[in-house]
């Protein structure tokens, strides 16, 4: 109870029963897995018939799909990577709309919870990119990527026992923490939000002097539905774009 | 506001003591987590519209690097905010 509000306990946002399957077993699957399961296939399918088409003018799918490669292309590989990162374009790309796709159920109506507000999600992709750039680097410089990840050329000797644990620290741990803490926080504060408009909405809609304010609650609410659409696609542009400098960087020593 | 909290504490049983404390307790993380980013976005974004206006062509590129720097200032409020949902409702 906050001012004779009743708000959900935090387990009721976010927490869904399985569809079938015990609780907590491997094959449980609830809505946040039906979620995952439809950006999969929607992204599959959506470049799969994008790239069956074989006309030089491009119309429907292909044009969606080739001006969104476009925009990953130039706006963030080559923006971070320049022209030899655009091998890990594909990556990327697949990165992008995957995320954009979760995050883009927080408002679609029956569904109404970004698939990324778990922890769980964020966490397997940013695994995923810690270990492609990881891989990355051991490709292009070798073992040697790890000593030069760790201790860039040109420091001092002297410096060295404080600027190893601390690259140690933010190349390996804090860049996949932060990562998939940046994605899954920013979904699940963005779901509270629109939680907590929906719950005065609710409130407010009686027969008492109250219901003057209800217009202005719920207009904040449409605004905050435009506004969460904007945020999906922005986190999804933040993490492709932090994954391509995070690979970029892997692919050089630094000096 | 501290003495309205007390007078509050005083009269409430244990249980309440407590749930009180934790949600003084996750606001305040929450809210001083939330000062430097504040102040590091504002900064960031400012200086970045002022590059944007004085040379608009490098304008994709600024807009690149803000972004870039936007999710890095942003990250340790976002910590903040899991730190409060940790403190208040685990």
């Amino acid at each position: 109870m906050i001012f004779g509000l009743e708000f959900p306990p935090i387990q009721n946002l976010v927490e869904w029963p399985n569809w079938f399957g015990p609780e907590g077993s491997w094959y449980g699957f609830n809505k946040i897995a039906f979620i995952n399961v439809i950006a999969l296939v929607a992204t599959t399918s959506l470049f799969f018939i994008a790239g069956r088409s074989k006309s030089l003018v491009p119309k429907g799918a292909k044009n969606l799909v080739e001006s969104a490669v476009d925009f990953i292309r130039d706006g963030i590989v080559l923006e971070t990577m320049g022209p030899e990162g655009i091998k890990y374009l594909p990556y990327l790309v697949s990165l992008f709309f995957f995320i954009l796709i979760t995050n883009i159920f927080e408002v679609i109506p029956f569904f109404h919870m970004p698939g990324n507000a778990r922890m769980a999600g964020p966490a397997v992709l940013a695994l995923l990119t810690w270990a492609y750039y990881i891989a990355v680097g051991i490709k292009h410089q070798g073992p040697k990527y790890f000593i030069n990840a760790i201790a860039p050329a040109g420091v001092p000797k002297a410096l060295l026992p404080l600027v190893i644990p601390i690259e140690f620290l933010s190349t390996f741990i804090v860049r996949p923490f932060s990562l998939a803490v940046r994605l899954f926080a920013n979904m699940l504060a963005g779901h509270i939000l629109l939680v907590t408009f929906s719950v005065l909405c609710i409130t407010l809609f009686t027969a008492s002097l109250l219901a003057i304010v209800l217009p202005l609650s719920f207009a904040m609410l449409v605004g905050l539905t435009g506004f969460e659409i904007m945020v999906a696609f922005l986190q999804a542009y933040i993490f492709t774009i932090l994954a391509a400098v995070y690979i970029g960087s892997s692919m050089h020593a630094e000096h | 506001m501290s003495i309205l909290a007390q007078a509050a504490a005083a009269t409430a049983d244990k249980a309440t003591q407590q749930a009180i404390a934790g949600a003084t307790n996750a606001g305040m993380a929450y809210g001083l987590a939330a000062i430097g980013p504040g102040i590091g976005i504002g900064y960031l974004v400012g200086q970045s519209v002022q590059a944007m206006a004085r040379q608009p062509e490098a304008a994709g590129m600024v807009r690149t690097t803000m972004f870039l720097g936007i999710a890095f200032t942003e990250a340790l409020a976002l910590i903040g905010f899991v730190v409060f949902i940790l403190l208040k409702f685990v």
